[in-house]
Order: C-alpha cells, then structure tokens, then sequence
C-alpha cells in the first residue's frame, strides 16, 4: 500500500520513464521489425536465398518488380539473402555484445573498485589488447583453428569486445568509488560487494550501457571485415556483412548490393544508438523535475 | 569510574603520497561520555575529518592508521576488529552524518530505499518491513508526507530534508554513538538551526552521543558540553564549553574565538588569524602555531609543548602555561609580517 496510493506518479520508475520516451517507441518499432524479419525470414523471404535464379549468365540485375533489391552477381534475390542474413548478423552482434559488455562492466567494476594488484593485472591485459587491432586478433585465432562455427565467431566477438567497455566502467567506478554517498555506504556497514553491486554499479551502468549499444555496429562491421577476408560468415550463408563486401568491388555499377544491406546496418545501428541513450537517460533519475517546493518544515514531537 | 563510550588514544593516520607522508591525524587523544556531545573544532585540513572517518576505519589506500594507535569503543579496539565485526559497528552501534546532503545519497535509489538498506543490512528486515521503518525515521526527522517521500529520489528533496534524510538513515539501528562531520555546513542559515535542534532532540530522546565535527564555534556553543580543538593534525585544547569560551588558553583557541561575530559587537573588523594552516607533509618542528601565534618566542621554534594541564578538564598544548608572563607582549606574528608567505 502507501505507495501506489499517494500521488507516486507511474513516471517515476525507469519502465514508465522509458515507455513515455519517443525515441524509445521509434527504436523498439525498428529493431521490432528487424527481429521479426530474422525470426520470420523462411516465411517471408520471396525465394531461396542459396538459389542461383538464372544459372546461365550469372550477372546482376537492377531492381525491379521481380526482385524489388535486384539480384547479386550469382544472380540470387538480394532481398532474401537479405533477410536471411538479418538472422545471422542480428544473432552474431546481439549475443556477442550482450557477452562483452556483461564480462566487461563486471571485470571494469571489479578492477576499479578493488583496486591494487586486480586493476594493474585487468588494465596490464586491457592494456595489451588495444595495441592489437581487434580484426589481426581474430585473424590469427582463426587461422589457428581453422573452419569455425557462427557460436565460435560470436564467441570470438565478444572476447575482442570488452577491452573498451572494461576500461570505461572502472574509469566510472574510481570516480564513484569515492562519492560521499559510497562512504556513507560503507559507513552504515554495507559489504564490499553490496556497495559495488548497489551503489557502484547502477551509477556507472550508463556508460556502459551507451558503449555497448554503439558497439553493436562496431560487431556488425567487424564481421563483415571478417567475411569479407573469407574467414568470417562464410557464402552460401548470407549475412548483412558478406553481402556489402560481395558488392564492395562493383559499387559503381552494382550498387543495390551495397546500399540495401547499408541501410539495414544504418537503420538497426541507429535504433540501437537511440535506445541505448533513452535508456541512459532514464536511467538517470535527476532527468526528473523537482516533484515539490521547498515547503516549510515542522519539527515532530 | 565507568569507562567512556569512545576514547580514541594516541590515533596516527597518514596518507603515503607522491609528495611525501602526510601526517593528517599526528597523535590524537579524545573522548566521548555516554549521552555526550562533544565538539571537534579546527581549521579545514587540520585532521578532524580524517579522525572521523579513522573511528569507523574507513580510510583507504594510500591512507594507513598506524601501529600504536587504538580506538576504544564499547569494550572493544576497533582497529583489531575483522572486517565483518567493524562492518556490524558502523551503522549499527556508531552512525556517521556527512557534511554534504547533496552527495551523500546514492541519486539512484528513492530516499525510502537507502533508509531501508540500513535496516535490511543490520536487522535483516523484509523489503517489506524496512520500508515501513523507512517510513517511520522519515516521519521521526519531520519529513511531511512520509508515505510519500520516501518514493522520491534525493533530487527531488531540497537540501534541508535531505539532511534530514541522512539523519534518518544514522539513526535507523538507535546507534550508541553519531559522528556528525560538519553537518550543517552546506545548508542554509535558516536551516542550519532545524537540523541542529532537530539532531540534539533525536539523541537526547536516544540517548545518543554525538561527535560533533565543525569549523563553527557557534554550533558548539549550542550544542557541546566539552569542546576538543585541532589545530595541524594534533589537538592543542580541550575544554567544558563554558570554560573554553570564558577562559580560551591557546592563542589559537583565542584566535578562533575573535574570529567569531558577536551579537550586539561593535562594526568592527572581525580578527583573522593570519598564515593558513601548514601542508600536512611538513608539519614545522616545535610548535606547529607558531608562524601564526603572536605570543611565539624561541622556546616554540625548538620544543614542542605538551598537552599542559590549565585547570580540571582543561588542557593546551602551548608554552604560554609554563611561562604565562610571555602573554603580556604580544608581536607582529611571523605570517602576518610584511614578505613572508605561509608555507
């Protein structure tokens, strides 16, 4: 009861927050859309996305009525490949990112707020990985192991994705870790880790969650990168990454071939961005206004 | 003669910097009787809020509380507890209320939330249960509409009755002891005295006793029965209030207190003390007043006084108790004298 009942005004909860934020309802309808392309593609796609539709000439065709993104230069449907390839990039990024930036914030949290030996060792490490590009990284892993599955590629995703994350929280955590607040924490006889898990982390979860919504088109780009040097998604399985670079060579006659992925890239990149700082920003709970005026006081008893 | 509820004995805490240790708490003793207030009074970086946070150990790397010191609180040293049994003191038996309302609130978490963690950390209350506490400290510091601020985010309250807040959240486990580091300093005249009077109604109703930490001598007045003064790490007097302020010894204390604006004074200039407080990395050897004391002969560049005893109950830490005669001719103290600069 007490709650509910006195004026808390439903706004005031993240949920309501985000709910009543347009950026929000735009992006969910976008990224909506995109999902339900993925989860829908066998039904909706107009043609097998492996079929090589006219086998004797093999060339591109323009856009038109029968294949409304054109075809590429193994004469398949664009627009299935394209949607088939929404499943693939969708998943790979999704899952890669959701991995790193949760083992990032938490190595990030930890390194910070411990402090000592674990920061020098986890930034040492964090220290290392930056000064080797993210795609040689993968391309010496993979050419170790050879053929890989899209599980080991996410995998790989997310291990080359949480250097940057990492090292944003904890940049986060030293400036919270020593926020009045933290200290009045500790004071009232908080646990080290209550007061990371209560106090440190929810105040630094913004940035986080802004870095990692923004790396979803940094993933999605990688694969690409990967595919393109034919060690990533590898053809006939079409992704948002493998189709760009098929079309990368001609993009002055071939140009449906790059621009339709494009845009999907473009228009999943931005919905991402987009909730990613409506929920930054609900996150935050000074975005509210002041409920009262400063009303005089009267002592009790 | 029972024992006092906090008696802090001999207590170093020094900070390990790049620049050299700094030696913000240098040695300091200090009491507080159950039901007591006593006020610590001092410059800022004189080490009184160091000593504070020393009490409930919550100084970190690169500060350090050295070997030798000891903290007594309850029967026990808090400085050899383990860290699950300091953890069951702080909040629980000694609450802190920090200087600063704005800061001293996670603005993630509604004002009801983080009254109610204490109660869910050291009472082990339902989410249920704690709110309902919550609700009752809001109510008990003379928050209007409890039921329903204690909903609100710490942003939404003005400054006052986030102090208040803050009190609530000391008091929630009826602590035996409350560190109050500055607590009225970041508000409004005006509410200044709402929070004092409300903090000595709570605890004398409580039975609490308060460590009352502030620059102002005015709040001390009000509200202590004994006073300790800091000055560069160290304390340099203690005191009843009444004979502090009637009788003040060192030439800081002195200083102090003509610095203070007096109801019904004559327009004239307030007296500064000139200079500043010395860095803690290089406390000057003999006395540490003296650049700035006016009474200051050769004895104070060499020998650092002792605690002297001035009367019962009064102690200084100045050699004016050993030659008394010395307080007829005051001088142009060495900071104030034209070219030179504090340290």
């Amino acid at each position: 009861m007490g709650a509910a009942s006195i004026g808390h005004r439903s706004d005031s909860s993240v949920r309501g927050r985000l709910v009543s934020d347009g950026r929000v309802r735009l992006a969910l309808g976008v990224l909506g859309c995109v999902a339900l392309v993925a989860i829908f593609a066998p039904m909706l796609a107009p043609y097998d996305p492996r079929l090589q539709l006219d086998i004797s000439h093999l060339q591109s065709q323009p856009p038109s009525f029968a294949h409304p993104l054109g075809t590429d230069t193994f004469s398949r449907d664009v627009l299935s490949r394209l949607m088939y390839g929404t499943r693939v990039s969708l998943t790979v990024a999704l899952v890669a990112v959701f991995l790193s930036a949760t083992f990032g914030t938490m190595l990030g949290a930890i390194a910070g707020y411990v402090g000592g030996a674990v920061d020098a060792i986890v930034m040492r490490v964090v220290d290392a990985a930056f000064s080797i590009p993210a795609i040689l990284l993968l391309i010496v892993v993979i050419a170790l192991w050879g053929n890989l599955s899209v599980v080991t590629l996410t995998l790989l995703l997310a291990g080359v994705g949480w250097f940057t994350i990492s090292r944003l929280v904890r940049a986060e955590t030293l400036a919270i870790r020593d926020a009045d607040y933290v200290v009045a924490a500790r004071a009232l006889g908080a646990s080290g880790w209550r007061v990371l898990t209560r106090h440190v982390l929810p105040n630094a979860i913004g940035s986080a969650v802004v870095s990692a919504t923004l790396s979803v088109g940094n993933i999605i780009l990688l694969e690409a990168g990967l595919s393109y040097l034919g060690i990533g998604v590898r053809p006939p399985t079409p992704s948002w990454g493998n189709i760009i670079e098929e079309g990368s060579t001609r993009l002055s006659d071939v140009w449906w071939l790059t621009l339709f992925p494009g845009l999907a890239i473009l228009v999943t990149v931005f919905a991402c961005n987009a909730l990613g700082e409506a929920l930054r920003d609900a996150l935050d709970p000074r975005q509210l206004l002041p409920a009262h005026d400063d009303a005089p006081i009267r002592m009790n008893g | 003669m029972t024992p006092p509820l906090l008696e802090i004995d001999n207590l170093h805490t020094f900070f390990y910097t790049d620049n050299g240790v700094a030696r913000s708490v240098d040695g300091v003793s200090l009491h507080v009787d159950a039901g007591e207030t006593v006020g610590v009074v001092g410059e800022s970086g004189c080490g009184k809020s160091v000593t504070a946070l020393s009490i409930l150990r919550l100084i970190r790397p690169p500060g350090r509380i050295e070997a030798g010191s000891a903290i007594r609180f309850e029967g026990k040293d808090l400085l050899t507890l383990d860290d699950k049994a300091i953890r069951q003191v702080r909040g629980n038996r000694i609450a802190m209320v920090f200087q600063e309302p704005m800061t001293a609130l996670n603005p993630v978490f509604t004002v009801g939330d983080q009254i109610a963690e204490v109660a869910r950390i050291h009472a082990g209350m339902s989410k249920r249960d704690a709110m309902a506490k919550a609700i009752e400290m809001l109510r008990l510091v003379g928050i209007p509409a409890p039921e329903q601020r204690a909903y609100e985010y710490p942003h939404q309250l003005s400054g006052g009755m986030r102090q208040r807040v803050v009190i609530a959240m000391a008091l929630v486990m009826n602590p035996a002891l409350v560190i109050a580091d500055e607590p009225t300093t970041a508000l409004d005249v005006t509410i200044q005295a709402q929070i004092l009077e409300l903090l000595a109604d709570l605890t004398r109703r409580l039975g609490t006793s308060i460590l009352l930490i502030t620059h102002d001598l005015g709040v001390v007045a009000e509200n202590c029965s004994r006073v300790v003064v800091m000055y560069a790490g160290e304390v340099v007097e203690e005191a009843t209030t009444p004979d502090l302020f009637a009788h003040p010894h060192h030439p800081y204390t002195e200083g102090l207190l003509g610095a203070m604006p007096k109801v019904g004074g004559t327009a004239e200039r307030l007296a500064t003390i000139p200079g500043t407080v010395p860095p803690p990395t290089v406390w000057p050897a003999g006395c540490r007043f003296r650049e700035r004391c006016a009474y200051a002969w050769d004895r104070c560049a060499t020998e650092h006084p002792p605690l002297y005893q001035i009367a019962e109950g009064h102690v200084s830490r100045c050699h004016l108790a050993a030659e008394p005669e010395r307080r007829a001719h005051p001088h142009q103290p060495i900071a104030a004298q034209p070219g030179v600069t504090a340290a």
